[in-house]
């Protein structure tokens, strides 16, 4: 069936087909439409799950573990300041092994007050243990969000697919929703080896000395080692079953490609455009879309950009005081490769805060990038007001 | 490809507009992209929606600049912003009220249609006089105008996506379709 939604809907949506049995949300500002639909959805009967509305989005990640530990199938989502307000417990989800999904609006931090996009708010919680999906269209998020709870459950994980705010979330275009018949083969239900059971008592969220601490973690790496593997997996049993896949990494226009725009989210989309006609006009330049940041696709990276003349990142994030995010991962990945393998990586910080990113500008950076000197390739601003 | 802007102000169907006409032009197996203005919606504030037509996957994901043509539920507005603003030469002003065409002051190169949607969602129930909501009926009018999408395929995306008064909206668009002139 084919509907036309916005980026919030295909979000709740997604949760439907993946049949979340509870759903746990904070629902006003900064959440989204997501929660209102999916609220919608379960009052009207089509999807049989417990919604818990929470005073705090602390409050709403604390459901979703209790519920998930319980072993139960949960969903959440949030933006912004609520992800903030959740931070405490994103670590908790993810050490004591929940494969809880959630999706987060990429919306600007406070202050000043913003509904606008950027990746600031997510990009925070990199190191809380969490895989990381960042869509670029509307069919993207709906299936993201069904291959979640596969990619999660299969390591015990938990995972975030992140939307640009208003440029997906609210949007409207169509989208394909799978038959609950073909998704059910696809993710079965939620069966965890352990969980809250009286009649099969454990004991979780104990102390742990130091003795074994530290191979909680290396379990949890592995874990993440395992979720490249699942990642792949997840979206290679989705395309062979609904006909679309979209890789943790996708290489456009990429093929003997000197210069290399390294994009994530919608701007990935409208790159794309850009790719086209710059070619046309006998540009060498292919895009590299980055859909997973957790866990890094390392050595997929490494393969694409090797050897290429110039690779020029558009972060839509500042670390401030560093750069951007995305492109301080990927020298970091690139650093060990031999020198003459190794191009310089320019970091372009874009559309912070909703600032669009147009045909225009991404065409200005393509242009830059192929005659900037390499000493200055740190934090590129382009097109900032006096 | 092709871009419009709607121009209303909030509480009056701007942005159901848009997204009713995303359905209808999906209905006819094109492809679209139907978005409202980014920002903080209020009652009676000026707010805008644009959709993008294409026969090809719509991959562009920005605001609308330099629209086709433009569509104006509130004629209050024209006071207050310009609305031609980036509107492409050659493009057509599809305005909601009782003057005519030649009424109105724009450049040459437009092409100025009027239609009075209020007078028609008021006979058919929707709204009140001092708020009727227009949206189904300006779809109306916006599908003999443009030429951009049939009427039966706005009557369907009324039918699909309008739950309240629905044969009323449907009603009130046919009517639109019928009295536009231009």
């Amino acid at each position: 069936m084919q509907k036309v939604l916005t980026g919030n809907q295909s979000a709740a949506w997604g949760a439907m087909c993946a049949k979340a049995q509870v759903v746990s949300a904070y629902p006003i500002t900064p959440q989204t439409t997501i929660i209102e639909e999916l609220a919608d959805i379960v009052a009207k009967g089509l999807l049989d799950a417990k919604f818990i509305k929470v005073e705090s989005e602390h409050s709403a990640m604390a459901g979703c573990i209790g519920a998930q530990a319980a072993g139960a199938r949960t969903f959440t989502a949030t933006s912004s300041q609520g992800l903030a307000l959740m931070h405490e417990l994103l670590h908790w989800a993810a050490l004591a092994r929940l494969p809880v999904v959630m999706a987060n609006v990429n919306r600007a931090m406070a202050p000043g007050w913003s509904i606008w996009t950027d990746q600031n708010d997510s990009l925070a919680q990199r190191d809380t243990g969490w895989l990381q999906f960042y869509c670029e269209s509307n069919q993207e998020v709906l299936d993201t969000t069904i291959q979640a709870y596969k990619i999660a459950e299969a390591v015990n994980l938990p995972v975030m697919l992140i939307l640009d705010a208003f440029f997906l979330s609210h949007t409207y275009e169509a989208v394909d929703i799978p038959g609950q018949e073909a998704t059910s083969k696809y993710l079965p239900p939620y069966k965890p080896s352990i969980y809250l059971n009286v009649d099969d008592p454990h004991a979780f969220g104990g102390i742990v000395p130091q003795d074994i601490y530290m191979e909680f973690r290396y379990k949890m790496q592995l874990a993440m080692d395992e979720a490249l593997i699942a990642a792949d997996k997840a979206d290679d049993d989705f395309k062979a079953m609904f006909g679309r896949g979209y890789g943790v990494v996708e290489e456009y226009r990429l093929d003997g490609a000197d210069y290399v725009l390294v994009t994530s989210g919608t701007v990935t989309s409208t790159t794309r455009t850009v790719i086209d006609d710059l070619q046309e006009k006998g540009h060498s330049v292919g895009l590299l879309k980055m859909k997973m940041l957790r866990p890094f696709p390392a050595e997929k990276v490494r393969k694409i950009l090797s050897g290429r003349k110039r690779v020029a990142v558009l972060d839509r994030n500042i670390s401030v005081g560093m750069g951007g995010v995305w492109s301080q991962e990927i020298r970091s990945v690139m650093y060990h490769l031999p020198e003459d393998q190794r191009p310089p990586i320019y970091d372009y910080i874009v559309g912070l805060g909703g600032r669009d990113v147009t045909p225009e500008f991404i065409e200005e950076i393509a242009l830059d990038l192929e005659k900037r000197p390499v000493k200055d390739c740190d934090q590129v601003w382009i097109g900032l007001k006096e | 490809m092709l871009e419009l802007r709607f121009h209303s102000r909030g509480g009056q169907g701007g942005v159901i507009a848009g997204k009713l006409l995303a359905v209808a032009i999906f209905k006819e197996d094109r492809f679209v992209q139907s978005f409202p203005t980014f920002g903080v919606e209020r009652r009676a504030a000026p707010v805008m929606a644009f959709v993008r037509i294409d026969d090809k996957p719509v991959r562009i994901r920005t605001q609308i600049y330099k629209p086709d043509h433009i569509i104006i539920l509130d004629q209050s507005l024209l006071q207050m912003l310009d609305v031609t603003q980036g509107l492409k030469s050659g493009g057509t002003i599809l305005i909601n009220t009782e003057k005519k065409p030649e009424d109105f002051d724009f450049d040459d190169s437009y092409k100025v249609v009027t239609v009075d949607a209020s007078s028609i969602a008021v006979k058919h129930g929707l709204g009140s006089v001092t708020q009727p909501i227009v949206n189904t009926s300006i779809l109306g009018a916006l599908a003999k105008i443009l030429k951009i999408v049939k009427i039966e395929s706005v009557v369907a995306a009324i039918e699909e996506d309008v739950p309240a008064k629905t044969e009323a909206n449907v009603a009130a668009a046919i009517e639109a379709y019928e009295v536009a002139v231009g």
